[in-house]
């Protein structure tokens, strides 16, 4: 008797061209799709160089597109039927729509200048993909309103023309790239909910920012502001555009105390002029800037209450990990970029040049693989990992992957990662990280090895995911967990020497 | 949209936010108790992307288009005189005019053959109009351009000649000038292609007796107020495109004293009284010299990016556009989507024709169509059809024109000033009413309905835009 030729999966790809849905809608498109019975596998997205990858590595073959056009990818199970899965994705797609809802005749707005027309709203929030973001933003300018721009990917021609109008009109550009920002208590993109206070933030950095206001709130200190203004502001060829505004703005409010501008080091002018434009200010400016020999931004936080007559109190931690390893290497698995420019900074002056895709020098620099046998950090969130797809905060799937296949390799010897809480993240990170740590800590364990795992859990008690129930769960899964990022890392970092 | 000149301070809460893109980050400032307006963005039109941006950067644009939009608004039409193109617009023999951007004889679709061989009959140039092809073939005695290159507008076929009488318009503030023919009512008409002996013989009674007879009247009366009509009309229920009745109708009743003083024959007046009154459409032929004298005042503005013209000559769509001066951006024109009459379809139909467009260029028209309930059918729509087409005009406009306010939408102004930046962004095409012309010459009207411009003609004025705006930069 012969057994049956193995069936093979049976595939069907189709493009569909001027469709258009964000990242985050068709991540759960394609999450409703794979769920649906018949069928195995299924990505529904933008056919972004990225996702053209990914949809590779899923085994689909794929027909000639343009980034414009919407791939449908199913890989049907041996029941599966092409039609019912066909209506699975237009009914996911039709739930994602939410905006479908209205009547014919109160379509809703196409534009940003036409929403902000229509409804008074005095600020805009730009998260379209980055080639297209300045021309909405240029439609909030126009409208003599501040922007902030999520989006990633601007060219830097377009955020400097922004800046420039915004400049001449006394109006603020946070962004673009720009992760958190905070104003009057309403938490923008990826923000924590802090008690109010007399902090104000000018952030180069979103998770930098992030970091600094959860630590001054777990020390009973509010923000009352936190103004975001892009990675590149303060680079020499942006040269502070926002920085300055954001600062002015900062200083003319009468209820902030003390304005701290987090970043990583400004280009050197662009520094200086920064600290003469600082000390004109009548309101005291702490520069937190990282870099090698810089204060990390947990003693940054532990100089801003010392500032305001606060002493620091011992940053919370829960749990505890395996003290020993046979591994080499650490691994640093981040979806905060600040928080992995920090935690480099830490580790090189203990264990030397760490291998990254965002590397402290060129020659560190990790290939597309993002693996090198040697202690590595990979910044989830960078430009190129979020071409087209959504941010690593809100869909975790590569980051997990890479989590067990670092936990596979007998040259890990320490996984630290982060964890960011907060508007805008996930409704339950630790929920989805706690299995794939304790899946990772078994897999090591299968093997003969003790794999400790170290979390940085940036975020407040009154965040919608709660800072101490988002730490226990990942406590439980096995993982030491820190608000600190520095103190996390420096935990690793013993973890990882322990063996030496 | 007011212009905020004090920002708030940062640590007072925002009234509200407008959210593009990812809806999870307009969920988070929902939950937060903050009011929030999604846009339902989606990309631009193909390989516009980096011309957008370039065209949103240029320093010129805001002020331009502002300027733009203004001095629009600011034009007052009045009716001053009728008179022969060959006096008003130097029209010579063999001469003739045209609807829509440039085109020869031959390109020429059946409406147009229609209307010019109509025309050279009327001149004289031939006896019979079927012997016209031969001469337009020939080429060597005749000459064809389009109206909007002599400050003129012609509806459907826009045919003038010689001898045709014009109404005139002028911005009194500018002493500017524009131009169109009478209408010549419904059906077998030269504007629509027919050119039949009854075709010839109203053209003629026109010349004759409407014409002189208007001119004294508007002499007599002194200028009519042509703008203040279309503010009234627009209330009553006529978008000023495919319905003109109130507009008619509130003409006639300006110049119906001064025809009764006249001391013309009492017959001519009646006729007269009774082809206006009879032809709900006679306003249509102010309506659009009164939009482009409009338009025209926006004309070269470097940097705007406002249409200032739309029109369609039956074979390709044009429009020009504040800040390229007088080029056309072309394409295909389509065939209209809509009602027919008798027993004619959609096979009988020519593409897209006329100036006509030019009343939707400056606002009304399609844009204007929740104001008209009453023809909705005619152009194979609905009510709610037509107050989204009005609001969805908005998405694509500059401005709402506060003189020309619908009062089904609260008396909001009329969706104006069409930005081809906007345009290309939306991927919303201008909504044009319109009528459908037969595709063979001499068969004449065949229907009514909806249609837009070619999407290619937008990125292409763009790219034109962006070139300029590239240039400028450069030194």
């Amino acid at each position: 008797m012969t057994s049956p030729p193995l069936a093979a999966p049976r595939q069907h790809v189709e493009v569909r061209t001027g469709a258009y849905a964000d990242s985050v809608a068709l991540l759960q498109v394609s999450k409703d799709v794979a769920a649906t019975a018949g069928v195995s596998s299924a990505q529904v997205a933008m056919a972004t160089p990225l996702n053209l990858e990914v949809l590779e590595s899923m085994g689909f073959d794929l027909p000639a597109t343009t980034p414009n056009d919407m791939v449908v990818a199913l890989m049907l199970a041996e029941d599966g039927d092409v039609q019912s899965a066909l209506a699975a994705v237009d009914a996911a797609l039709a739930a994602s729509s939410r905006r479908g809802g209205g009547s014919v005749e109160e379509a809703p707005t196409r534009t940003t200048g036409r929403a902000l027309a229509e409804s008074g709203a005095d600020l805009a929030l730009i998260s379209v993909p980055g080639q297209h973001a300045m021309v909405e933003a240029m439609d909030a300018l126009d409208a003599g309103r501040d922007v902030m721009i999520f989006s990633d990917n601007m060219p830097l021609e377009h955020e400097i023309a922004l800046k420039d109008v915004a400049t001449e009109r006394g109006l603020l550009v946070m962004g673009p790239d720009c992760g958190t920002a905070m104003v009057g208590g309403l938490g923008l993109g990826f923000a924590n909910t802090t008690r109010p206070g007399p902090v104000g933030i000018v952030a180069a950095s979103g998770t930098g920012c992030q970091q600094l206001m959860c630590l001054l709130d777990a020390a009973g200190v509010g923000v009352g502001a936190a103004l975001g203004v892009g990675g590149r502001d303060l680079g020499s060829q942006v040269a502070g555009r926002s920085t300055r505004e954001a600062l002015r703005r900062l200083d003319a409010d009468p209820t902030i105390e003390l304005v701290v501008v987090v970043s990583k080091p400004p280009a050197p002018e662009v520094a200086a002029e920064l600290r003469e434009f600082a000390a004109s200010l009548s309101t005291p400016v702490h520069l937190a800037l990282l870099g090698a020999g810089q204060p990390d931004l947990t003693q940054a936080a532990e100089a801003v209450l010392g500032t305001l007559g606060t002493s620091a109190p011992d940053w919370p931690a829960w749990g505890g990990t395996a003290e020993g390893t046979n591994g080499t290497h650490l691994r640093g698995l981040f979806v905060g970029g600040t928080l992995c420019d920090e935690s480099m900074l830490i580790a090189a002056a203990e264990l030397g040049g760490i291998r990254s895709n965002i590397p402290l020098s060129p020659e560190l620099a990790l290939d597309s693989s993002l693996s090198a046998d040697a202690h590595t950090m990979i910044d989830f969130g960078d430009d190129t990992l979020t071409a087209g797809r959504a941010h690593p905060m809100i869909d975790p799937t590569l980051r997990l992957d890479h989590l067990a296949r670092a936990a596979a390799d007998p040259s890990t010897a320490c996984i630290l990662m982060d964890v960011v809480l907060g508007h805008g993240a996930e409704p339950d990170p630790a929920g989805a990280l706690a299995p794939a740590i304790t899946a990772a800590i078994e897999t090591a364990r299968a093997a003969g090895r003790d794999l400790p795992v170290v979390v940085a859990c940036v975020g407040t008690e009154s965040d919608p995911q709660q800072l101490s129930r988002q730490a226990r769960t990942l406590a439980e899964a096995g993982a030491e967990v820190h608000l600190s990022n520095a103190r996390a890392t420096r935990r690793a970092i013993a973890l990882t020497g322990g063996t030496r | 949209m007011t212009a905020r000149t004090t920002p708030a301070r940062p640590t007072a809460a925002p009234e509200g936010v407008a959210a593009s893109g990812v809806d999870l980050f307009a969920d988070a400032v929902d939950l937060q108790a903050v009011p929030v307006s999604r846009v339902d963005w989606r990309p631009p039109m193909d390989g516009t992307t980096d011309d957008l941006a370039v065209v949103a950067a240029d320093p010129l644009r805001r002020d331009a288009n502002a300027r733009a939009v203004q001095a629009m608004l600011d034009v007052q039409a009045v009716l001053v005189d009728v008179a022969p193109a060959s006096e008003v617009l130097g029209l010579e023999a063999g001469q003739f005019l045209h609807a829509g951007p440039p085109i020869a004889w031959e390109a020429a679709t059946g409406p147009l053959r229609g209307g010019l061989m109509a025309a050279a009959a009327l001149e004289g140039l031939v006896d019979d109009p079927e012997d016209a092809v031969a001469l337009f073939e020939r080429g060597d005695a005749v000459s064809l351009e389009p109206c909007h290159h002599r400050s003129a507008v012609g509806p459907m076929a826009g045919v003038v000649s010689p001898s045709m009488w014009m109404f005139v318009l002028e911005d009194p503030a500018s002493g500017r000038r524009t131009y169109c023919s009478l209408n010549e009512g419904l059906g077998k008409v030269l504007r629509y292609g027919a050119y039949g002996p009854e075709v010839l013989e109203r053209l003629r009674w026109m010349s004759a007796v409407l014409g002189p007879l208007l001119a004294r009247a508007v002499k007599a009366t002194g200028p009519v107020d042509v703008t203040g009509i279309l503010t009234q009309m627009l209330q009553m229920g006529d978008e000023a495109h495919n319905r003109n009745r109130a507009g008619t109708l509130m003409l006639l009743r300006d110049l119906a004293p001064a025809l009764a003083e006249s001391s013309a024959d009492a017959k001519d007046v009646a006729d007269t009284l009774r082809f206006i009154g009879g032809n709900d459409h006679f306003f249509l032929n102010l309506a659009m010299p009164a939009c482009k004298l409009a338009l025209d005042a926006a004309r070269g503005i470097e940097g705007s990016t406002m249409v200032v013209a739309m029109a369609r000559n039956g074979t390709e769509f044009g429009i020009q556009v504040a800040g390229t001066g007088d080029q056309w951006f072309t394409g295909p024109a389509q065939v209209a989507d809509g009602l027919f009459l008798g027993g004619y379809g959609p096979e009988d139909a020519n593409p897209d024709i006329g100036d006509s467009a030019i009343t939707e260029t400056a606002g009304i028209g399609g844009f204007s169509m929740a104001t008209a309930p009453a023809i909705v059918r005619l152009v194979g729509g609905t009510v709610p059809d037509a107050l989204a087409t009005t609001r969805r005009m908005r998405e694509i406009t500059l401005a709402e024109n506060p003189r020309w306010s619908i009062p089904v939408l609260e008396f909001a102004g009329a969706p104006t000033g069409i930005d081809v930046g906007l345009v290309c962004r939306t991927q919303i095409l201008p909504q044009i009413n319109t009528g459908m012309a037969g595709n063979r010459a001499g068969v004449g009207q065949v229907g009514a309905g909806l249609v837009t411009p070619p999407a290619e003609i937008f990125p292409k004025a763009l790219a034109a835009l962006a070139r300029r705006t590239r240039e400028r930069a450069a030194g």
